[in-house]
């Protein structure tokens, strides 16, 4: 399978197969939460591509999910599929994804295209990319789980924009009739998407109030803060568990954080540079687009 | 189709990774499924797409859905959950259209599914099932149940002509022999074909019934292929001439060079008159009623 300078590590596993669990889930340091931000910053630089805006807002998330809570019976779907290289660098910080396979993104004869491919990549059960669709699917691998008797927690990231899209609502209504308990629903709520802001073009504000009157139990969370979202993400009882992530489009890059052309522009040299230096932008300052 | 369809299904209920999904559809039909299948027979509401993509997620989890629903409310309005949650991913989901053609009848054009199979046929290893008789539902089933993809399957009803008994299921059948016109059909219009020609001699038509597509993973068969040199071709379809199997049929005879004698196909028309009926009536509207049949095809 493997083709010329792109390999994924020896231990990779069937289709969409979910990494190993650890002995003992250890938490996710931050340390190595930034560095792979980092990579994920130089590989959307060098790969010259944008989206990186809706990555670095679901990045923590992401993470979190992957490194603390995902194991063998567990199920992870990337609704918002333009997110795929945030989902590229966790993998890889798990080991399931090599660097060399990751120099790859975005390049001819990728594995790694900008939405997550159907098929073929360890810990990547579903290609997604058109929105609406993962919640569907979550909702069929959450069934599934309890029609063939197994224990397993299903995520799904979705986007804040995605909730415009009327398939996800009836995913809600059906996850929520069937009352799937082992079913938790992120919502990236950056607020921005692809051409204003959520308020601006079809308001679903405040997002969680609104999926209250649906038999679903909201939380709401800080989705860069690492001990938030491990309280907002326990297991949830009897119900779907639906947790609004408050979050930064752009986040960790001063010069387009809350910034609408993060969402399509690509990064420049200075901007990952002043990144990773921690150095604040110049100009427009980060707060002054669409925050 | 339904009663067909519900009694090969409740005969299949044992398998314990079987799971069906219906669209809220089934009233005085599906109950006995329901009953065999308990917290496995799933009304996914009038939700379509949310029904289809479930299908995807308990497929990949090693279970076997069956969705169903009035077709168009399946190929047409979750197109995309076919394509990318479903085929992308070559997952063995069953999609149950039901009513092909104008078997909806008056219930008017919302209900038609005209262009089903041949817009399905454009997505990466979809196989087709168009039964053309009642008694071929069960062999279907478990031809669609053991598919290691997914598939889709077109019901309708069954137009077995008095007199006649229907072959055994097989993709190609050779329904009646003759000198005259090799003339093919697709699923339940292959009866109506039947009846039109049935009392015909030796110098009748050479009369098929298709009921697998598309011809990229069902080739036809040898008899039917020494069949074709020097005759004319005709194609029956209650189906839209873009992309139903005459269009394909003709670009398989270019390329392999099969020396015709003439071609012809008679197609659904939509609506000329602009006016609804029955299933009868709109066949006839599109001449594919058996004395159209005769009149159209025959020299």
């Amino acid at each position: 399978m493997a083709r010329r300078g792109h390999t994924l590590r020896a231990e990779s596993r069937p289709h969409g197969a979910n990494p190993a669990p650890q002995e003992a889930p250890a938490p996710l340091a931050p340390g190595l939460l930034t560095l792979a931000r980092w990579r994920l910053l130089a590989m959307h630089r060098e790969a010259h591509v944008g989206h990186v805006g809706g990555n670095l807002s679901a990045f923590d998330a992401m993470m979190l999910v992957h490194h603390e809570m995902l194991g063998a019976a567990d199920r992870f779907v990337l609704s918002k599929g333009h997110a795929a290289g945030a989902l590229y660098v966790t993998l890889w910080s798990r080991g399931l994804i090599s660097e060399a396979e990751l120099a790859s993104f975005h390049a001819d004869a990728t594995r790694l295209p900008g939405h997550p491919p159907a098929g073929g990549l360890p810990g990547i059960r579903f290609g997604t990319g058109s929105l609406g669709h993962g919640l569907p699917l979550a909702g069929g691998l959450a069934l599934a789980a309890r029609l063939q008797r197994r224990e397993g927690r299903v995520f799904c990231l979705t986007s804040d924009g995605e909730w415009q899209e009327g398939s996800t609502f009836e995913a809600l209504i059906f996850c929520a009739h069937r009352r799937l308990s082992n079913l938790t629903i992120l919502i990236d709520h950056n607020r921005l998407q692809g051409f204003g802001t959520t308020a601006e073009v079809a308001s679903l504000d405040p997002i969680g109030r609104v999926l209250a009157g649906f038999d679903v139990e909201i939380r709401e969370a800080d989705g860069h803060d690492l001990p938030d979202m491990r309280r907002a993400l326990v297991p949830g009882t009897d119900r779907p568990v639906v947790v609004v992530l408050h979050t930064v489009k752009g986040r960790g890059v001063p010069a387009i954080e809350g910034r609408l052309d993060s969402h399509y522009l690509p990064l420049t040299e200075d901007q990952v540079r002043a990144a990773m230096l921690g150095i604040p932008p110049t100009g427009n300052a980060p707060g002054t687009g669409y925050a | 189709m339904r009663r067909e369809l519900c009694e090969a299904l409740v005969a299949r209920s044992a398998r314990s990774d079987l799971v069906f999904l219906t669209g809220d559809l089934g009233f005085g039909a599906l109950e006995p499924l329901r009953d065999a299948l308990g917290d496995r027979f799933i009304n996914a509401g009038i939700a379509e797409q949310n029904m289809i993509g479930v299908a995807a997620g308990l497929a990949s989890e090693g279970l076997e859905p069956w969705t169903y629903t009035i077709a168009p409310f399946c190929y047409a309005r979750a197109f995309e959950q076919i394509r990318n949650d479903i085929c992308f991913h070559r997952l063995p989901v069953r999609l149950l259209g039901n009513g092909g053609g104008y078997a909806y009848g008056v219930m008017g054009p919302t209900h038609h599914a005209l262009e089903d199979y041949g817009v399905l046929a454009t997505l990466p290893g979809l196989r087709i099932f168009v039964p053309a008789f009642d008694s071929d539902v069960a062999a279907v089933v478990e031809a669609a149940g053991i598919e290691p993809g997914p598939a889709y399957l077109r019901l309708g009803r069954g137009e077995l002509p008095a007199g006649c008994a229907a072959p055994a299921y097989a993709p190609w059948r050779r329904l009646r022999p003759g000198r005259g016109p090799v003339v093919v059909a697709v699923g339940p219009i292959a009866g109506i074909a039947w009846s039109a020609f049935a009392r015909d001699g030796e110098d009748g038509p050479d009369l098929w019934a298709v009921s697998e597509l598309p011809l990229a993973l069902n080739q036809p068969p040898r008899d039917f292929i020494e069949a074709l040199s020097g005759r004319r071709l005709c194609v029956v379809e209650e189906h839209v001439a873009q992309g139903g199997l005459g269009q394909a049929l003709a670009a398989w005879c270019l390329e392999g060079g099969v020396a015709l004698a003439g071609f012809r196909t008679a197609t659904a028309a939509g609506y000329p008159s602009g006016t609804y009926g029955s299933q009868a009536f709109h066949r006839r509207e599109s001449g594919l009623d058996a004395a159209s049949l005769r009149e159209r095809l025959m020299p």
